[in-house]
């Protein structure tokens, strides 16, 4: 069997899975819908919080990045994980007490009003629209390059499953198909990488291949002082030291904590546990999940980046392996003979460099670059669908709930019926599968730049007002409006000032305090958070059922 | 629960998690950014330290506080849950008596 074939078999096999669970987990009711029952056990719910949050960026992207960014690709590696602790220490414990469906219902039945609840639907919507088209040309590369179909009829094929499992199932059938997803995508992720450490170190765990000395085969010495001394010498940077400033990684990676922390569509998940002992388990089983990826992947992008830099440095251009000439007709590796003597010059100067190569194909890539059997890279494909359809899969669904609960039931047809509402919820998975779609086939010029746009949005919007509304009694409406809409508002300002208005511009000089779009974020949460502080000192304290409220969920139990 | 021991069940769950999230950040901000090259001059195996602790220790620290958190909440839940069960009951004892 060659390697189409086993692709198709296990995206066959995989996809056939996912709808087998959806069928049996079809929802009933609004509570099914929107928070599965509050039924799942903290260990599933750990493994669906991990895939769920396992994106196409984590499972495609991020080890790429990594093996191009050397150490400063450490913020995604922090601030993805790092974000956790803040999760489980500050938010999912009080939220699951509180009790109810999802952020927004958070917002506005702490600060009573209309007004902030609407604006947590309004930042809702916007973060996960942003994030959801990412996932879903994610799935389009994929099935693009692998599937040897157009991007449009692979997004179409991504869109059909999401969508009837997603419909049908609504939280309960995305919960028990993310707790598949994450079985397939780490088996996916973690299978290669211990082929590749046992080929170049002989050492089977790859966090431990990481550190240790090459093979014979692979000349000998550390892995690391190894890739340093390539790097150095073609001219790069060298790997194991920074090339940002302190306060760059520093802000990016603050940035991408508080944003992990207050994206809806993992704190949703807290909700589906049935009390606050378990919402503290599954964060706790969500980040091991989480951490065997994350510990895997900067292992992975410095074995990726030694293998390419050895395949392709220097050699002859005509006798580049058959990896090479697929991913060319992709464009996601380009190749320019500047000094015409048919070999491939890899260096760090852009005027003699020849060799142009995409960081998302890194992990892709990686199986056929190290010459692993046909199944291992099929299995890398289903893997990455299924990092891709799982996260679109959470943030369709927060995107369905914050029409149908927050803006239908809560705020303009509180008559409506479970049944009805349940029908609103449907149909709005429906259209946003439809909008997410027609931004995956023709997406907006830089995807990974407007996802970084969702994490500095949820940190500067939502994650002081969810704190500030747990921690201090004091806090009132006018001061949480006034936050997040500052936050948001300065965060969103300067990222498209930057990236969409002046991209000329947009370099360590002209940057506030030299903090990059990235990482500016982490200074939207500090405004809204003095701004928050500020306003409610000088309005009048919330009312007495409010400050019930925040008793409440102080107290030890369910 | 009466709202002294409500008070008290607090103070000592924000101990816990300020103390925690002290050594979230002297792990995360600390060791993997602002002294990550002076932590790097040390090496162990092929790794200098500084480059793993931001690579893969912090990681595997943060997994670490939160357990330990879970621990620690838990072993406090029970002991206010069973100190108002022994406080209840005593009431009721009380009003038995009377």
């Amino acid at each position: 069997m060659n390697v189409q074939t086993w692709t198709y078999l296990f995206v066959f096999l995989s996809f056939s899975l996912y709808i087998g669970i959806a069928i049996w987990s079809r929802a009933s009711s609004t509570k099914e819908f929107y928070v599965a029952g509050s039924g799942v056990p903290p260990l599933a719910n750990g493994m669906a919080t991990a895939a769920d949050w396992m994106s196409a960026a984590s499972f495609i992207s991020m080890a790429g990045l990594i093996s191009f960014l050397g150490r400063d690709g450490t913020f995604y590696l922090m601030g993805w994980t790092g974000g956790y602790v803040l999760l489980a220490l500050l938010l999912a414990p009080y939220l699951r007490k509180f009790g109810k469906f999802t952020v927004p219902d958070f917002i506005g039945d702490r600060y009573y009003s209309q007004s902030a609840r609407l604006i947590a639907v309004f930042c809702a919507i916007v973060i996960s629209f942003v994030y959801v088209c990412g996932q879903m040309q994610g799935a389009g590369i994929v099935f693009s390059r692998f599937l040897e179909v157009d991007i449009e009829t692979g997004v179409l094929i991504g869109m059909a499953i999401v969508f009837f499992y997603a419909v049908l199932g609504g939280m309960k059938g995305i919960t028990y198909t993310q707790v598949a997803q994450y079985c397939v995508l780490i088996f996916a992720f973690t299978v290669p990488a211990v082929f590749i450490s046992l080929m170049m170190t002989g050492q089977p765990v790859p966090q431990i291949g990481f550190g240790s000395e090459l093979t014979e085969a692979y000349g000998g010495g550390y892995l690391l002082d190894r890739l340093d001394g390539m790097s150095q010498a073609l001219g790069f940077a060298t790997y194991t030291e920074g090339q940002r400033s302190t306060q760059d990684v520093f802000f990016i990676t603050a940035a991408l904590m508080f944003g992990t922390a207050g994206l809806p569509h993992v704190i949703i998940r807290f909700f589906t546990v049935p009390n606050v002992r378990d919402a503290r388990r599954s964060a706790g089983y969500a980040l091991i999940f989480i951490a065997i990826l994350y510990t895997t992947a900067p292992a992975v992008a410095a074995f990726a980046k030694t293998n390419l830099i050895n395949t392709v440095s220097n050699a002859e251009y005509t006798a580049m392996p058959e990896w090479f000439k697929k991913w060319e007709t992709t464009k996601l590796i380009s190749f320019e003979d500047k000094n015409g003597d048919g070999r491939i010059q890899y260096v760090g100067d852009p005027a003699v460099n020849e060799l142009d190569v995409n960081r998302d194909i890194m992990v892709l890539a990686n199986p056929e670059i190290a010459g692993l059997p046909d199944w291992v890279i099929a299995l890398v494909v289903a893997g990455a669908l299924a990092a891709a359809l799982s996260t679109a899969a959470g943030l369709l669904l927060v995107i369905s709930t914050s029409v149908a609960h927050d803006m239908m039931k809560r705020s303009f047809m509180p008559d409506i019926s479970d049944k009805k509402e349940l029908l609103y919820a449907r149909l709005a998975i429906f259209v946003a599968v439809l909008i997410a779609g027609y931004f995956g086939m023709y997406p907006p010029a830089y995807v990974a730049q407007v996802v970084a746009f969702a994490f500095g949005l949820a940190a500067a919007s939502f994650f002081p007002a969810i704190v500030l509304g747990i921690f201090w009694k004091r806090m009132n409406k006018e001061g949480a409006i006034a936050g997040m809409v500052a936050g948001f508002g300065f965060t969103a300002a300067y990222i498209i000032y930057f990236r969409f208005m002046n991209p000329a511009i947009d370099n360590a000089d002209n940057w506030l305090f030299g903090i990059s779009p990235e990482g500016i974020g982490t200074f939207g949460t500090l405004i809204n958070a003095c701004v928050a502080i500020t306003v409610a000192r000088l309005t009048p304290p919330p009312p007495a059922a409010v400050i019930e409220i925040v008793e409440r969920i102080r107290l030890p139990g369910e | 629960m009466s709202s002294q021991s409500a008070n008290s069940y607090w103070k000592a769950n924000l101990k816990i998690v300020a103390s925690l999230l002290i050594v979230w950040f002297i792990v995360s901000f600390g060791a993997g950014i602002l002294f990550v090259d002076a932590l790097d001059t040390i090496r162990f195996a092929g790794f200098k330290l500084g480059f793993w602790m931001a690579q893969q220790g912090s990681i595997l620290v943060f997994v670490v506080l939160i357990l330990v958190y879970i621990r620690l909440m838990d072993r406090l839940d029970a002991q206010y849950t069973n100190d108002n069960a022994a406080e209840n009951s005593a009431q009721s004892d009380e009003e038995a008596g009377q």
